[in-house]
């Protein structure tokens, strides 16, 4: 098959006009919804009701109900608190990274990949909280002048999560928000209901595509980008910095930050395949969401698996190379220990199994692809439990070992959290323009001005 | 029509080239209060409009540097100045562990002030109230269509002269826009103001809930209650009901072996000063002095109290008949107390009560220093 490289490929598909790409786009928003969403919402609400059963009994009996214990004391609250955090990282990466980049097949999933991180960031943020125990005293984590005293310790990794995590969750809604704008202005033009045309108004702020607006807003996003950038890279090596600042073997590693950013982007990409295959199919959006998007997706899954793979032969080398004996059993431990299960998991689901995307008929193919970025998301989970898990259980002092066994309230708080994040993307695709109507048109053919540089086939 | 005020006129074009060279003819034709509106920015246009580019990034730049200030100042502050800590054996202002706390600060103030900026203060939004708003016009070029409007205040505007160069361009339709004649969201509409109050109301009493009456309910006792025994609680598993038990008999707690002479008028035959009146234990008789007996007694042991009568004053301490007594007594005296002076048993320990008589040793011999205690302190 041979490709043209020197014309760039159009980025929508079936040659579209503009009012056809809107009524695409926005007719989930203006027509009921149907049985088959019903029922795709119960489930993720059952999922969310059983996790809130189970966070209510923590609260009331408190965190005695679930696995973790002494030498234990960072179970699957933290586990899952570094899992959504690094499926948070897709949605900028594809919307700031993507955009400076200039990779215009950007557009078609970066507002739904944003709409994923600030879920994911929303289901990660919960942990940490729930986690002190004490969750009604999570304000102390902010630094205030209060009658104590005290401040936070500016040192302590565990206050720059604290920083980090808040602020990628706010510019990520800012950043969600602004390119929501003429979106909302567009819906507020073609509804004829009152009360979603209030809605819509307050929403737009009263936009008005106006040239003198959209000059500034460009340049907002590219600011905007510009600091989202280095803030999605910095917030997953925060996170690895609770890690890799402390002592312990197996966690004591300068390898950390940019294993941890690497996985996250595989971990978040994973994600967003998963949610976008039902919802390019669910919504008939295979003309804006090509299959062409899917693939290079999966590109991006098989580059940041082999640096993944990569990170875990680095750790065992650096393991045997640092002759440290501690450093050894620790790695010696993880792979053939009482948790191999976990790690051999967790080897096959990140590195061997997305080998599979060499293949361009793999790469192409939605039901192979689904099972391989499912599977992904499965390693992935278990690369935050084998690193967290093992390298706690037995470290220096052999009386001091221990072992980890989840409760039911553990796992029922992870289902809920995968509820929350469902249920919120189930609603977000029957509130909100799950592409952005403006950035879409603005890449359709034809819909540029072609006097100067550009697109000359138009 | 003719009552109702012009905003502008406006016309509509499909062809996105088309409006590049109608921008540029109304540019060139020296209109200031113009505009062009289209579905998604146009490549091009700010040149076929002359416009600036952004200033936007001033705003960036100005919140961005006083982020990292604000943040290196406030780590300052607290960390080495309100409530200096060591930690980890690192100074107290650590540059290297307050980065990523700078870092986010810089990034939430430079970007959340850029967009804020850019809306509230380049854009005047929100506005629902623009002329523009809920016209064929807006719904046109909110969907597919380009267009472009010249606005009445524009001192180059003229109605008719206007409409004629619109015409020119080869527009699809151009129409003048009126000012709507009363508003469509007017703020003082009562439903409005009762969403409004509604809010405040729920606003205010869910806060009071929270803060007042949630947060103290059960399980939240704040480690109030516990399952343990404290030290005057019940307990209905011993005999007495206590639940806090009584030594056993005869028991001697460490550091407090019990005064054998308690009942005795002149233990001293028995009782001999066991410390030296080294310079060490002096200072500790004084400082021991100056806390327990100089109240009363004076700092000198002059019988000056400085209680101004609230309490008998009691004898000096240099009469011949404190001076006679042997140390034994003085400790003696300290111990149980004597006539209105209590027992300091409990206050100074057998050590510091030996130091303090030491000291009031010295005390009366500086009161009543011979010749040749002169010439001894002049040797030295």
């Amino acid at each position: 098959m041979s490709t043209d490289y020197s014309v760039e490929a159009p980025v929508v598909a079936g040659r579209l006009s503009l009012a056809e790409i809107e009524e695409l786009v926005a007719r989930p928003l203006d027509t009921k919804p149907d049985k088959k969403f019903f029922i795709a919402l119960s489930v993720s609400l059952t999922a969310l009701l059983i996790g809130a059963t189970c966070l209510l009994y923590t609260f009331y009996y408190g965190i005695g109900m679930w696995g973790n214990n002494q030498p234990v004391g960072w179970g699957f609250g933290i586990v899952n608190f570094v899992f959504w955090v690094g499926i948070g990282h897709a949605g900028t990466l594809i919307s700031a990274i993507l955009f400076l980049l200039r990779q215009r097949w950007r557009t078609g999933i970066a507002r739904f990949a944003e709409a994923m991180t600030i879920f994911a960031v929303m289901c990660a943020g919960i942990f940490p909280i729930i986690h002190t125990g004490r969750p009604w005293l999570a304000g102390y984590l902010t630094p205030y002048p209060n009658q104590h005293g005290l401040w936070v310790n500016f040192t302590s990794p565990l206050v720059w999560d604290v920083f980090a995590v808040s602020v990628y969750f706010t510019v990520s809604l800012v950043f969600w928000y602004t390119g929501l704008i003429p979106d909302f202005a567009t819906l507020r033009d073609r509804t004829k209901s009152k009360i979603k045309k209030t809605i819509y108004s307050i929403f737009s702020l009263g936009w008005r595509h106006s040239s003198r607006h959209w000059l500034h807003y460009e340049k907002a996003y590219v600011i905007l980008a510009g600091f989202a950038t280095p803030l999605v890279l910095s917030v997953h090596t925060i996170v690895s910095f609770d890690f890799a600042v402390s002592i312990l073997p197996g966690w004591h590693t300068t390898i950390f930050p940019p294993y941890f950013v690497a996985g996250a982007i595989f971990s978040g990409f994973a994600m967003v395949v998963t949610v976008l295959v039902f919802v390019r199919k669910i919504f008939d959006l295979q003309n804006i969401i090509t299959i062409d998007h899917l693939e290079k997706m999966n590109k991006v899954i098989l580059a940041t698996g082999m640096m993944v793979g990569y990170s875990y032969g680095m750790e065992f080398f650096i393991a045997w190379y640092s002759g440290n004996p501690v450093e050894q059993f620790v790695f010696i431990n993880r792979a053939f220990g009482p948790y191999a299960w976990a790690y051999w998991t967790m080897v096959s689901c990140n590195v061997l199994i997305p080998q599979f995307f060499w293949f361009k008929k793999i790469r192409r193919s939605v039901p192979v692809m689904m099972v391989i970025v499912i599977l992904v998301n499965v390693g992935m989970w278990f690369e935050r439990f084998v690193i967290i898990v093992t390298s706690l259980h037995r470290d220096f002092l052999p009386s001091s070992w221990g072992m980890f066994v989840p409760t039911l309230y553990d796992l029922g708080i992870l289902l809920g959290s995968f509820g929350l994040f469902f249920t919120l993307v189930i609603l977000f695709t029957k509130a909100l323009p799950v592409v952005s109507i403006s950035e879409i048109k603005a890449v359709a053919d034809g819909a540029q001005p072609d006097h100067h540089g550009g697109n000359h086939n138009g | 029509m003719a009552d109702k005020k012009i905003f502008g006129i406006v016309s509509l074009f499909k062809d996105p080239n088309a409006i590049i060279s109608a921008a540029k003819k109304v540019a060139s034709a020296g209109f200031t209060n113009w505009d062009v509106n289209s579905p998604y920015p146009l490549h091009g246009i700010d040149k076929a409009m002359k416009i600036k580019p952004s200033k936007l990034g001033i705003v960036t730049l100005i919140f961005g540097l006083s982020g990292v200030v604000l943040a290196l100042l406030l780590m300052w502050w607290t960390m080495s100045v309100d409530y200096p800590m060591v930690i980890g054996g690192k100074p107290y202002f650590s540059l290297p562990a307050f980065i990523p706390v700078t870092f986010e600060i810089t990034v939430i103030l430079a970007t959340v002030s850029t967009v804020v900026a850019m809306f509230a203060f380049f854009f005047g939004l929100p506005r629902n109230a623009h002329a523009l708003h809920d016209t064929d016009y807006m719904k046109k070029v909110s969907l597919d269509h380009y267009g472009i409007v010249i606005e009445a205040i524009d001192p180059k505007f003229d109605e008719k002269s206007t409409m004629d160069l619109l015409n020119n361009l080869s527009p699809l339709t151009t129409e003048i826009i009126y000012y709507p004649e009363k508003e469509t969201y007017p703020i003082f509409e009562p439903r409005f103001l009762a969403l409004l109050f509604g809010v405040a109301v729920a606003v205010s009493l869910g806060t009071y809930l929270m803060l007042n009456k949630l947060m103290y309910i059960q399980p939240f006792n704040w480690m109030d209650k516990q399952a343990k025994i404290t030290v005057q609680s019940r307990s209905d598993f011993f005999n007495d009901g206590r639940g806090m038990r009584l030594p056993v008999e005869g028991t001697v707690a460490r550091g407090f072996i019990p005064y054998p002479f308690e009942d005795q008028k002149n233990p001293t035959e028995v009782l001999s000063n066991p410390s030296f009146p080294t310079i060490e234990n002096l200072e500790l008789g004084k400082s021991k002095f100056l806390t327990y007996c100089s109240p009363c007694h004076g700092n000198f042991g002059d019988g000056d109290s400085r209680l101004q009568g609230q309490f008998p004053n009691p004898p000096t301490l240099h009469s011949d008949r404190a001076r006679s007594f042997p140390d034994g007594m003085i400790y003696h005296i300290i111990t149980v107390g004597q006539n209105a002076m209590p027992s300091y048993a409990s206050q100074v320990n057998r050590e510091e009560r030996w130091a303090i008589v030491n000291y009031i040793r010295a005390l009366q011999r500086a009161k009543n220093a011979q010749d040749s205690d002169i010439k001894f302190v002049k040797a030295e």
